[in-house]
């Protein structure tokens, strides 16, 4: 079973956001990067279907040299080849989706696994445009998957439950919390990332489809009214709900 | 211009993101001289899409056939698609529900579209229109410009306004779409509700509560809180860790992100992650001990005492103006 999955290298989530001087970026400096959270789970569901099924994992990432450190801890965590589609500028999801569609329709996988969202951009969207772009079903924030003959049986999160979806193969997937433990790499695997490749590909320029216009910090809301520091103040509480705020 | 408004219906009922998509459809209709049209997708759906006109449809269009009785992200996408293609619209929204963040990628590809996912506010100036969405957890907003000829844009739940219309003149049209068997290469065989309980994401009222909480029978209060509201209980990451509450009512950045009217925060510290999920709330408060937990900076309201004080007390206090 060849299995691929795309991975994303994002700030910490716990990084402060500064605007960079064109008002259209982030200003990168003293920002930490990591794995974005929900590609783990992706990693880790492909290297238990490889576990299982036999076969390779291999991992994706778009973007600069950066990226590299994201794709050595994929090895270290088990991934038996990680590419690096190469490209410093940055992309809409829909540039990001269509060279990653590229790459993967070269290996035609069984399995494409994506994360459920990258914490930067927060868009959820590249897993399943991918999908679409290869001509594949998806099912995305995926909380649990089970693959025999040829087809897998999915839960995905709802509002208010889940549903379980039934796909046929090859298919792509996004992974949500739940679907897993993410294991941490083994002293072994780290040492022996060190030394495997990191394959690079210069992916095709595409023109992006969405453009920033500005990016801002949101109005910082003017710290709030502190009603009270005990019981009493519960009464005026209820009284601003209902007749400030009226919400209640 | 056109405008559609993909109005998603589940169990043949429709949700209050289905009015808001279609309701900010007319009103981007309004400022432009153009036609909103609802899309309903689904089995025996045409009875139910006549109520769409009470939000400002100008037109109705159901797609109703029994293999669309459940969701089908290959088939509903092919559907969404394929009418805004023969209507020529020139704008889709979608909710950006479990569902429509589904299907919504997909039907953007098949139009060669840009989207923008997950807006929180669409300003239109002529035929342009600019997209406001968080982005880095909400730590940031950025605004963006589609430049395609059709534009998909997916839109947060209970951030716009349903607001009813009383003219409901709008005739159901029924439009056939022919699919195939492979169009339903995936498809769902089964829904599992957890139960009856109102969603966190889709609640207008959110009683969270946090670590501070100490136990999982504690939550009987913030319970009780939020059923006097008619709310919805959520929580920490920190308490789901701990195994206290279900991962479904998880609010944050691993959770889930609500936009309440009102939401109630109890024992919560308000990590950065945590804030991600619900800082578009219009109304919170904070009900914390620690008078410099970072919560209190982005409450409307808050109290620095004791919860198992607080909330019993509060409730009691809001069951004599909701008579609960
Ligand atoms: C990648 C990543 C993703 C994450 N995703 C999420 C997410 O989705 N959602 C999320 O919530 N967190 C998330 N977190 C975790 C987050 O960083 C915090 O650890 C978590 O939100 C803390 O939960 P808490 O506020 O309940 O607990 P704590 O931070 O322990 O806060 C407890 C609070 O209760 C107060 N308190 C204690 N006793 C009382 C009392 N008797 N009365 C009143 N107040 C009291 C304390 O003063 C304190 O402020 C994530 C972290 C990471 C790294
Ligand atoms: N630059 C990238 N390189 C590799 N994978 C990516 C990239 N951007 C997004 N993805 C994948 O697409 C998922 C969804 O991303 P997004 O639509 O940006 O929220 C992520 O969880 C990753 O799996």
């Amino acid at each position: 079973m060849k299995l691929a999955v795309c991975i994303n290298h994002v700030p910490d989530t716990a990084a402060k956001i500064n605007i960079s001087a064109d008002g259209k970026n982030i200003d990168k400096t003293g920002v930490n990067f990591v794995f974005n959270p929900y590609d783990e789970y992706a990693v880790e569901e492909c290297l238990r279907l490889k576990e299982k099924n036999g076969g390779e994992v291999i991992a994706v990432s778009l973007g600069s040299d950066a990226n590299k450190e994201t794709l050595r801890k994929a090895l270290a965590m088990g991934v038996d080849k990680a590419v690096l589609l190469k490209d410093d500028s940055p992309r809409d999801s829909f540039s990001v989706a269509r060279a990653l569609a590229d790459y993967l329709k070269e290996i035609s996988p069984d399995v494409i696994f994506f994360g459920k969202q990258s914490v930067d951009s927060d868009s959820a969207v590249v897993g399943v445009m991918v999908a679409e772009m290869l001509g594949l079903p998806s099912v995305s924030v995926a909380v649990k998957l089970e693959i025999s003959n040829g087809s897998a049986v999915v839960e995905r999160e709802i509002e208010g439950g889940k549903e379980k979806i039934r796909t046929s193969l090859p298919a792509v997937f996004t992974a949500q919390k739940g679907l897993n433990e993410p294991r941490y790499p083994s002293l072994k695997g780290i040492m022996a990332a060190k030394s495997k490749p990191i394959e690079e590909k210069i992916p095709a320029a595409v023109q992006p489809k969405v453009d920033v216009i500005a990016l801002r910090k949101p109005a910082s809301k003017s710290a709030g009214k502190i009603v009270g520091t005990d019981i009493g103040a519960v009464p005026e509480l209820v009284r601003l709900l209902h007749e400030e705020a009226k919400v209640v | 211009m056109k405008i559609l408004a993909v109005a998603e219906q589940r169990e043949n009922k429709f949700k209050k993101p289905a009015f808001e998509v279609v309701h900010t459809a007319r009103k981007i209709a309004d400022q432009t001289g153009g036609e909103a049209i609802a899309l309903v997708i689904g089995s025996q759906i045409q009875s139910m899409a006549a109520e769409l006109g009470g939000y400002g449809a100008h037109r109705i269009i159901a797609v109703d056939e029994p293999r669309l009785e459940k969701y089908s992200s290959t088939a509903y996408s092919k559907v969404i698609a394929e009418i805004a293609k023969k209507e020529q619209a020139s704008v889709v929204l979608i909710a950006a529900t479990a569902m429509g963040k589904d299907c919504a990628p997909r039907a953007a590809v098949k139009l060669d579209a840009g989207i923008g996912s997950e807006c929180i506010a669409l300003k239109t100036e002529g035929s342009d229109i600019t997209a406001t969405r968080p982005v880095y957890g909400g730590k940031a907003l950025t605004d963006i410009k589609i430049n395609s000829a059709i534009k998909v844009f997916t839109l947060r739940p209970n951030v716009f306004a349903s607001g009813d219309s009383s003219e409901n003149k709008a005739e159901v049209e029924k439009a056939e779409i022919p699919l195939a068997e492979s169009d339903f290469s995936s498809v769902t065989v089964e829904t599992l509700q957890a139960s009856e309980k109102l969603d966190v994401a889709e609640a207008d009222i959110v009683v969270s509560g946090g670590r501070g909480l100490k136990a999982a029978e504690n939550f009987k209060m913030v319970e009780e809180l939020a059923n006097t509201l008619g709310g919805a209980v959520g929580a920490s990451r920190a308490v789901v860790d701990a195994g206290w509450r279900p991962h479904s009512e998880q609010v944050g950045q691993t959770g889930k992100t609500v936009s309440p009217t009102l939401y109630i925060a109890i024992a919560i510290s308000g990590a950065i992650q945590h804030l991600a999920g619900m800082s578009s709330s219009k109304y919170i408060v904070a009900i914390n001990k620690d008078k410099d937990a970072p919560i209190f900076q982005a409450a409307d309201y808050g109290i620095v005492a004791d919860a198992f004080e607080i909330v019993p007390a509060l409730t009691r206090e809001l069951k004599k103006i909701t008579g609960k």
